[in-house]
């Protein structure tokens, strides 16, 4: 299986990130040859494995259901980039 | 042309917030109405290194309401992250359950028309609620309060069994009993605790297969959800008959406008590129566990609606009206603890407190009065201390304020006049001054005699005993 | 001997006897910063008031004779993708360069508990990719044997720190080898614990099935003292383990007779060089010496880790790293013309190639149509690549390969081969995978670089692994050897 330079914009585009062209030629044979190589997976039959999501055996890991404290809003905003009247600003969403 | 050449079919995506006293995955509190970002933690702002663990009370609230809508409940779940960008969604994902809900294969019967109709329920997950945007006047930007980011959310997806927007009101109207009999949620669309997204498509009687569907949001109060249905069907029908193909496409109702606009097309689909969130383990739900839950649910709306039919022989109607929101049947029940007239208690709760209700446009947890008010009163009306005119003026009293009758009677004076004496003074002094309608009813008009009564009751400002004017207004005018 | 280059018991038992102080002992280690942190560049941030005031206070602890805790008084350097509330964290990322978290990670919380004094962050590949320092998007970390060579990664600046004796322990964390790789390059001991044996609440996440924090230190009994101090079962990790945490140093008696050693061969195929597999065959002689016994072990499914990790992980890290879009922290690219240019300009200034690539290959593979090929296939082969463990580690007591199939390279010398790259974590990617303990060890130079010895436990018997690695360590004088500086 090989990606065509379309697929990388259009992964670019899911992940929001901007590519100038030459980026997109590099990461294009990069992640051919990344994903040829992934292709070996293939040689295997994995018909009837199961996946493992989580190596360990654990389940039900749950809370009570308590209020804890939350921060105050001067921490909220302390790494704030743009800030309005409590709010995180953003250029206006059109819906 | 008519209407009825296409068949609507609809199905509903609900979204109910768990009252939960925590949010889902981190400690902040859930209440409504806090000071934006006020209710926040490294958690829900999705800081780096932040993990998420899982609220207890929210797993069993989901796996209730699941069980109350009749699903099957899956004995492994895990949650998978549904990644996107938003501005209300912090971790660029949100923290969802794509292909093991809690519930799948549920059912709920609505009444429309008379008719029972069973629908199905696809399935009912558990998710994360998204935080809140506000738009700036004049396109300056937009504003991100995450204080409702995190509040545990449960998604409903119906099968497309609904044939009309009407049948959809009604399904909602029942979702929205069940959860509050269930204690799971406020249920409330105008705090967002309760929000319906629709998928609406059209095809030819007859026809198995269907239509292009588009998908309709932000209808955001119940009867937005019947005017943005009625609309989207009215625009596909214009679409059809005009030989054009609808476009499958996600449009949003504008309640001020009163039309749907599109938001985007197919092409721009989201990718959410689900999986496993590693973060937080599976979810298994045993028997006992299932057992205690299901050991909580109360009685629900259609079994209380049987018992109203079975036990106090209201009409099926009737019995829906009342059990269609758990404090109306509540009221209901705790009435009959003060009275044995049922027939009357569910008049006085469908009659005059709904009329009030409609004309204030009000919400029934607004009003005060107890069951235990309503009762004693239909007592004072049976011992004829008040009359039924009275009592009105009563009813609506403890409504507003919520105090006993007798507190109102004693305060207001309202106390019914069976003094004969009294009341024969007041009415020949009526027969003195309404000499024409004397004679209509000496001449046999028997109606006439109505016009009296009322010139009586007027006179006595509504206290007289009206059996007694009745019957002392004939002694009179037979002479 | 300079008191950098003493173990934590010897310090401890200085700081209680009172010929040392804490408040030395930290500026020791800020003066050997200043001396050595031109060559070295493993510090991206030092916590020097904050350090020092903690000092003062486990002084007057010392002075009091109340100074019981494990690490009190000692200096840590912390790698920066580990969260320290009011100590700027940046992942070594553009994206975070101003970021000062608002809490603290749990091992933060619990190495202060421990008395421990964070000296400063440390330098790393950028958001933990890369196994060089090269992807640090401020400095390249050098590797204190030749400073021409890097130091490993992604705990690049931990083990450099360690090894030029600047602080006496650090923290590193090991998603694929990030921890044992860069010990084995500076020649020090680096321990990748269970997963699930230390939280990871507080480590900002690269991949979070693999993600694990661990020691580096230069000696197997510091490793163990500094594991007691930050491992154990936290709530706010539902991925922690209720698992009971052991005592460490009283596990290392130096008695490993009857020890039953696996040795995969395919850890020990073509691609290892030869220098580095004569080391490893002269460790079997010590341990045969010991008493031990070991033989070959096959372990099949080998050759497909490097395949599935990259998948997985960078799957991982696609949406990890989603929530850097520059709405409430980090960078904010400059007047954006709507939403969309917000998050895409923001994050293509403030990520570097390497996040990038891992971002779009990670994306690719979750993306619809391509996630039963990708994703799901590489979870199931990870499966597999567990079971040959799960096999292997019930035949015998532990494993023992190579770290790393060569030792520390030049600088620049494999930056535009991304897929050479990734095969410097052939040999630690499979215990990954299987969420297993491994440590690195120094197990002697080759050309006068260090060579990396791995032993792999059984899950959560890091007690085992860290006694077996401790007999060798007693056995031999590799880790007594310091660079040159």
């Amino acid at each position: 299986m090989s990606i065509r330079l379309e697929n990388v914009e259009h992964v670019a585009r899911l992940a929001r990130l901007e590519l100038a062209s030459e980026e997109k030629d590099r990461f294009l044979g990069q992640l051919n040859a990344i994903l040829n190589y992934a292709d070996k997976l293939n040689e295997l039959n994995t018909d009837d494995v199961a996946p493992t999501t989580h190596v360990l055996p654990i389940h039900n890991v749950l809370r009570d259901d308590k209020v804890r404290e939350s921060l105050t809003i001067e921490q909220v905003m302390k790494n704030a980039p743009e800030e309005e009247e409590g709010q995180f600003l953003v250029p206006a969403v059109l819906e | 042309m008519t209407q009825a050449q296409y068949e609507t079919v609809i199905g509903l995506e609900v979204h109910v917030e768990l009252h939960t006293k925590s949010k889902i995955f981190c400690g902040c509190s859930t209440s409504f109405g806090a000071a934006p970002n006020t209710h926040t933690c490294p958690i829900c702002l999705g800081h780096p290194g932040v993990l998420p663990v899982l609220n207890r009370q929210a797993v069993e609230y989901a796996m209730k309401a699941a069980m109350a809508l009749n699903c099957e409940i899956s004995s492994v779940g895990h949650f998978d992250r549904k990644n996107y960008f938003y501005p209300d969604s912090p971790k660029a994902y949100q923290i969802s359950q794509n292909d093991r809900p809690i519930g799948t294969n549920g059912w709920i019967d609505i009444e429309v028309n008379g008719e029972t109709k069973r629908i199905r329920i696809n399935r009912l997950h558990l998710e994360e609620d998204a935080g809140k945007l506000t738009h700036m006047d004049g396109g300056f930007g937009s504003m991100v309060d995450l204080n409702r980011c995190g509040t545990p959310l449960v998604e409903i997806v119906s099968e497309a069994d609904l044939r009309s927007p009407e049948e959809a009101k009604a399904y909602l109207e029942k979702m929205k009993a069940i959860m509050q009999y269930c204690d799971v949620s406020d249920v409330k669309m105008e705090e967002g605790s309760l929000r319906c997204d629709a998928n609406v498509s059209l095809r030819p009687y007859g026809q198995e297969e269907f239509g292009t569907k588009t998908e309709l949001k932000n209808m955001n109060s119940f009867r937005g959800v019947q005017r943005g249905l009625e609309y989207e069907v009215e625009r596909q029908t214009e679409v059809l008959e005009d030989g054009d193909k609808v476009i499958q496409e996600t449009r949003r109702w504008d309640d001020a406008q009163g039309r749907t606009i599109v938001m985007r097309t197919k092409e721009e689909a989201h990718d959410y590129r689900y999986f496993p969130d590693p973060d937080l383990v599976e979810l298994h739900i045993d028997e006992a566990w299932q057992e205690r839950v299901r050991a909580t649910i109360p009685e629900l709306p259609d079994a209380r609606q049987a018992r109203y039919t079975a036990d106090y022989s209201l009409s099926s109607y009737d019995a829906g009206v009342i059990t269609s929101s758990k404090k109306m049947a509540d009221l209901f029940d705790e009435s009959l603890n003060y009275t044995k007239d049922a027939k009357a208690v569910a008049n006085w709760i469908m009659g005059e407190m709904l009329g009030y209700l409609n004309q204030n446009g009000k919400d029934i947890d607004e009003v005060k009065l107890t069951g235990q008010g309503l009762g004693e009163m239909l007592g004072l009306l049976e011992k004829s201390t008040i009359n039924n005119k009275i009592a009105k003026t009563v009813f609506k009293e403890m409504l507003e304020t919520g105090k006993a009758p007798q507190v109102i009677v004693e305060e207001k004076g309202l106390v019914q006049i069976s003094d004969t004496g009294a009341i024969k003074e007041i009415v020949e002094k009526v027969v003195a001054a309404n000499p024409q309608s004397v004679e209509d009813f000496r001449a046999g008009k028997d109606k006439a005699i109505g016009f009296l009564v009322g010139q009586v009751m007027k006179e006595s400002k509504g206290k007289a005993n009206p059996g007694l004017v009745n019957e002392l207004l004939r002694e009179v005018l037979k002479g | 001997m300079t008191i950098l280059d003493m173990n934590v018991a010897e310090l401890k038992q200085r700081l209680k006897s009172r010929d040392l102080s804490s408040s030395e002992l930290v500026e020791a280690s800020y003066a050997r910063i200043a001396e050595t942190e031109a060559s070295i560049q493993a510090f991206l941030t030092l916590d020097e008031d904050r350090a020092r005031t903690a000092a003062k206070a486990w002084d007057e602890q010392y002075a009091k004779g109340e100074a019981d805790s494990l690490l009190a008084g000692l200096p840590i350097g912390i790698k920066d993708n580990i969260v320290t509330d009011g100590l700027r964290t940046t992942c070594a990322s553009r994206f975070l360069e101003n970021f000062v978290p608002v809490y603290d990670s749990s091992v933060s919380r619990k190495l202060k508990e421990a008395g421990a004094i964070t000296i400063g962050k440390l330098n790393m590949d950028e958001f933990a990719m890369g196994g060089s320092n090269e992807n640090s998007a401020y400095q390249t970390t050098r590797n204190p044997w030749d400073t021409n060579r890097v130091p490993g990664g992604s705990s690049g600046g931990s083990a450099a720190s360690v090894a030029a004796l600047q602080v006496p322990f650090s923290l590193g964390s090991d998603t694929g080898g990030s921890i044992r790789q860069p010990a084995s390059y500076c020649g020090i001991v680096g321990l990748k614990p269970t997963y699930g044996r230390v939280s990871r609440y507080g480590l900002v996440a690269f991949a979070s099935s693999l993600d694990q924090i661990g020691p580096l230190t230069r000696t197997v009994e510091d490793a163990a003292h500094v594991l007691q101090a930050i491992a154990g079962y936290d709530q706010m990790d539902s991925t922690s383990a209720n698992v009971e945490v052991s005592s460490y140093p009283s596990a290392l008696t130096g008695d490993v007779k009857g020890l039953r050693i696996g040795v995969p061969k395919e850890y020990m195929g073509e691609g290892v060089d030869p220098v580095v597999k004569a080391k490893i065959m002269e460790a079997l002689k010590v341990y045969e010496s010991l008493g031990a016994t070991w033989e070959e072990v096959s372990m099949p499914h080998t050759e497909y880790a490097v395949a599935a990790y990259y998948l997985l992980a960078s799957s991982e890290a696609s949406s990890n790293l989603a929530r850097f879009d520059g709405v409430r922290y980090g960078v904010r690219a400059s007047s954006p013309d709507n939403l969309l240019d917000l998050y895409v300009k923001s994050r293509s200034e403030g990520f570097g190639q390497e996040v990038k690539r891992r971002i779009m290959l990670g994306t690719y593979a979750l993306s619809s149509g391509y996630y039963d090929a990708f994703y799901l296939k590489a979870q199931k082969v990870r499966t597999l690549i567990k079971r040959d463990f799960d096999e292997a580690l019930s035949r015998y007591d532990i494993l023992l390969a190579p770290t790393a199939p060569t030792t520390a390279f030049k600088i620049g010398e494999q930056v535009d081969n991304p897929l050479q790259m990734y095969m410097n974590d052939i040999l630690t990617i499979p215990v990954s995978l299987a969420g297993v303990p491994a440590i690195s060890i120094p197990c002697g130079l080759a050309d006068g670089l260090p060579v990396g010895l791995q032993l792999i436990g059984k899950p959560f018997d890091e007690a085992g692994l860290l006694k077996a690695a401790h007999a060798y360590e007693q056995h031999t004088e590799h880790h007594k050897l310091r660079p040159q500086l």
